[in-house]
């Protein structure tokens, strides 16, 4: 049986992100009187960090890799732009725009893709020229105004709720009802892994670190729909952000393309040696971008409700920086999902958070480099010692 | 006491867990060639670590004293101040510097700050030239042999006025010639009252030059060898080194050989650069069922270039040629279908083009067929990839905490195994293992010949490229002799010897030498 202190040993890097995370909170908690964990607040955070969290998760593909990509800010306003363009000049349904606009992501991606895995040219060069071209691009499309609004339909992908089907006043039962599924369907999935393994004989937790462990999770998992309950239920992106996170958090740790990646990028010869086809799995990790980068552009449009020739501005650094706050190593090979989606929020906590404590945008900026480059720190410290 | 310029007394050197040096007594004397050796994770290179100060002093325990003085080194620059110089196996030069740049790189030729060319190239050229290497002090490290790059290695500790030269390994990447003007060297430099440690698994070289050996098991000094007084025989080594008699280093093995499996004729690949280079030259080639095939032949022969070629054109360009299983043609053009035509190609260069080094044993095993693994050829069944991998630990005896380890701390044999454990749970009936021994000790050897034994008896096709000879004489059935990308010479194993092979690789160089 796996002790405790083992397995924090183990996962030293998570649990300490996690637990980083929830003391940032709890002090936010504490200077903004309470604000924080208001349920508007709460909803809040979500949405302003949705796309960046929807970048990270193909960022952190990238990374893995062992690569990077500087223009998914300018893919954002790029995408955005066309969106806007379609509906608002061109009358577009909203849906066929969305569907348009995630092509046009996947072909920037194939665009890019093409010349850092066939072509050999460093991403690091290839995207800085996307960076330049795509934010040239939104200028022109847009002749450098601001274009809006948009219909109902597209704005409520990011500022929608999902329907209550319970109608009871003052509070959205059906956000309870997700909330209760969605516990026990953890619960199942952990009580299934856990056997599977003893089933194979593996060594796993005792039985009240498992018990425990999901008691947290439970809490965690209802207070959150609690909170949002109180306000306007869940919001939609909140929805496709935990499909979508579910979906790469598999995909990394479960699928045969997963480890394919990260053979990649621990090394590129070996697996390359191993039958692996390199250039079209890199290839595709940039499609795979593009087409996140289109989305994250979608929201960021459908929130703001308008197209502007700045969007995305400066995002890329958000999203490269939440990479590496959640543990991705630059050289490659490693990183993982759930830690570039707590980096991604602790980012966002601490902009939240200081902005309600009215802390200007210069010092936010100075506080988030610093934590960058603590949590890298504390990556290559700990790697010393463990070696 | 005068004699002696080392003394390492009662070293003990512990990481957590495990005790690496227990109580080493080791001691050179002044100008001799004093050979170390044991298996891997005897121990040699940490003793190595700690008399240079890349564990400083107060990691370990023990005294160091040199030229009688006790030293406390802090650091690798402290121990070079003295006059102590190492050479690791992994050679730590610029490749887009020149020479010159690398030879006084941290030791520059400078004042106030500013390089002295003049100085610098004129002592570079009088350094070459004491080593013997005859190239220009502008020409740049990349596009040197690895052979040349040693001699810059070793040129560069002249420059450090070394007084004891340390060298892991330094012919592990060398072929013969180079090996023996390299030796040579340490020979004039002991004429010059320059002192050598010299740590090397090659046992015919050590017993060529050395003046004393001392051999490490575990942790521990076994013995201290004396080559002057009398004659050390291969064998009172190794006897040393794994604590029995190694009667036989190569098991024994019934051949029951079978119809040819795979074949390749008329191959020709060219140089991926210079594109007018043949590397292989109208080779035809075949094994048989069963069948251990060696390809011998000097480095830059050829032999790797061939293989890879062969392994889904992973070398060379402008392929031609056409590949044969059981007689029939098959499409080998790209490494996937390599794969899926059950041919296996094991790198020689493992820590490069063979592992993930950053990732776990049971990942590099499965990384080659991860479809056996998943469900659908899409979800990895995790418990399932567990327990084949541990089975593979196993049957090949991987020396491991677990099999999650990361690769990157496994010594080199068992790095070897995790490759070939990856090969063959890939299923191949070809199997390509291109120098599968080297820099691996002598118990990890035998292993790794046992399970070629084993594999061939199972049917499979073996081609076995090595450069050392009594190897190929060892465990082939037959011999194909590889000379410029060309094979010149092809002989059953009973019929060779290593006089026949050793001209069969030299002769056209003596004609036209």
């Amino acid at each position: 049986m796996k002790t405790l202190t083992a397995l924090f040993k183990n996962n030293i890097r998570e649990y300490g992100m996690l637990i980083a995370l929830i003391a940032v909170m709890l002090f936010f908690q504490g200077t903004t009187n309470g604000i924080l964990f208001k349920p508007v607040n709460i909803t809040n955070l979500v949405l302003q960090n949705s796309y960046i969290i929807t970048m990270a998760l193909g960022m952190l593909l990238i990374i893995v890799s062992g690569w990077i990509d500087l223009s998914v800010g300018s893919v954002v306003a790029v995408v955005g732009a066309l969106a806007g363009v379609l509906m608002v000049r061109y009358d577009f349904n909203w849906v066929l725009t969305v569907a348009i606009c995630l092509l046009v992501g996947a072909a920037i991606g194939a665009f890019q893709g093409y010349w850092v895995a066939y072509l050999k040219i460093p991403a690091f060069i290839v995207t800085l020229a996307g960076m330049l071209i795509f934010r040239g691009l939104t200028f022109i499309l847009l002749q450098g105004e601001s274009v809006g609004p948009f219909p109902r339909g597209f704005q409520n992908i990011s500022s929608g709720f999902i329907p209550d089907f319970f109608n009871y006043p003052g509070f959205h039962l059906t956000t309870i009802v997700i909330g209760v599924l969605l516990s026990a369907v953890l619960i199942v999935l952990d009580m299934r892994a856990r056997k599977n393994q003893q089933k194979y004989g593996f060594e796993v937790t005792s039985f009240y670190i498992f018990v425990a462990k999901n008691i947290l999770i439970t809490a965690a998992v209802m207070s959150l729909c609690y909170l949002m309950a109180s306000y306007k239920g869940l919001p939609n992106v909140l929805i496709l952000l935990f499909v979508m996170i579910t979906f790469y958090a598999f995909v990394t740790s479960s699928s045969v393309i997963g480890r394919r990646i990260y053979a990649m990028g621990g090394n590129e010869k070996a697996a390359k040696l191993s039958g692996v086809n390199t250039a079209r799995l890199l290839f595709y990790t940039f499609v795979n971008m593009g087409v996140l980068a289109a989305t994250a552009g979608l929201i960021v449009a459908a929130r703001l409700n308008s197209s502007t020739p700045n969007a995305g501005d400066g995002m890329e650094l958000d999203v490269i920086a939440a990479c590496f706050i959640g543990g991705a190593s630059a050289s490659g090979g490693i990183g993982k999902v759930i830690g570039a989606v707590v980096g991604a929020f602790l980012v966002g906590v601490l902009n939240n958070g200081m902005s309600i404590m009215g802390v200007g945008i210069d010092w936010q900026k100075v506080v988030k480099g610093l934590v960058l480059l603590a949590a890298v720190f504390f990556d290559v410290y700990n790697k010393n010692k463990s070696s | 006491m005068s004699d002696v310029i080392l003394e390492m007394r009662n070293i003990t050197k512990t990481f957590p867990g495990v005790k690496a040096l227990d109580n080493v007594t080791f001691s050179v004397k002044q100008g001799e060639i004093h050979a170390l050796v044991g298996e891997n994770g005897a121990g040699k290179s940490t003793l190595m670590k700690v008399l240079s100060g890349v564990y400083p002093h107060g990691t370990y325990s023990g005294d160091i004293y040199f030229e009688g003085r006790e030293c406390r080194f802090q650091d690798i620059h402290h121990s070079e101040e003295v006059g102590l110089v190492i050479i690791h196996q992994e050679l730590a030069l610029v490749p887009y510097l020149s020479i010159a740049e690398n030879m006084f790189l941290g030791n520059e030729r400078a004042q106030n700050g500013v390089i002295d060319w003049n100085d610098t190239i004129s002592k570079t050229k009088e350094l070459l030239d004491r080593v013997g290497l005859h190239e220009s002090p502008d020409a740049l490290i990349t596009n040197m042999g690895v052979g040349k790059q040693q001699l810059v290695e070793i040129a560069k500790a002249l420059a450090k006025k070394v007084k004891l030269l340390i060298l892991d390994e330094p012919t592990a990447s060398l072929n013969d010639s180079d090996s023996e003007k390299l030796l040579g060297l340490l020979l004039q430099f002991k004429e010059n009252g320059i002192s050598s440690i010299l740590i090397s698994h090659k046992l015919s070289e050590v017993n060529k030059v050395a003046d004393s050996i001392t051999i490490l098991r575990d942790g521990a000094t076994i013995e201290t060898l004396d080559c002057r007084k009398d004659k050390i025989t291969e064998d009172r080594i190794i006897r040393g080194m794994v604590g029995r008699d190694l009667t036989h280093r190569f098991p024994p093995r019934d051949s029951k050989i079978g119809d040819v499996i795979f074949e390749v004729r008329n191959w020709n690949v060219y140089h991926p650069i210079h594109e007018d280079r043949k590397v292989s030259n109208n080779v035809n080639i075949n094994v048989r069922k069963g069948e251990v095939v060696g390809i011998s032949g000097l480095m830059g022969a050829g032999r790797t270039e061939l293989a890879m070629s062969i392994f889904g054109r992973s070398y060379g360009t402008r392929i031609s040629g056409t590949a044969y299983k059981h007689g029939q043609e098959t499409d080998i053009s790209t490494i996937d279908k390599a794969i899926s035509s059950g041919i296996a190609y094991a790198t020689e260069d493992r820590k490069v083009y063979g592992l993930v080094l950053i990732q776990e044993i049971k990942e590099n095993i499965t990384l080659a067929n991860l479809e056996e693994v998943s469900d659908g050829g899409i979800v990895i069944n995790e418990p399932k990839e567990m327990t084949v991998t541990s089975e593979y630990r196993d049957k090949l005896n991987i020396k491991s905490s677990s099999i999650r380890q990361l690769a990157l701390n496994l010594s080199g044999g068992n790095q070897q195994k995790v490759v070939l454990s990856k090969w063959l749970f890939a299923n191949p009936d070809i199997l390509i293992l291109d120098e599968p021994t080297r820099g691996i000790d002598v118990g990890a050897k035998y292993e790794i010949y046992t399970i070629i034994n084993r594999l061939a008896s199972e049917g499979k096709g073996i081609i076995f490229i090595s450069s050392e000879l009594p190897e190929i004489l060892g465990i082939c059935d037959r011999i194909y002799v590889m000379r410029d990308g060309k094979i010149v010479g092809e002989m059953p194993a009973s019929e060779a010897s290593q006089e026949i092979v050793m001209k069969r690789i030299m002769t056209e160089q003596e004609v036209m030498g």
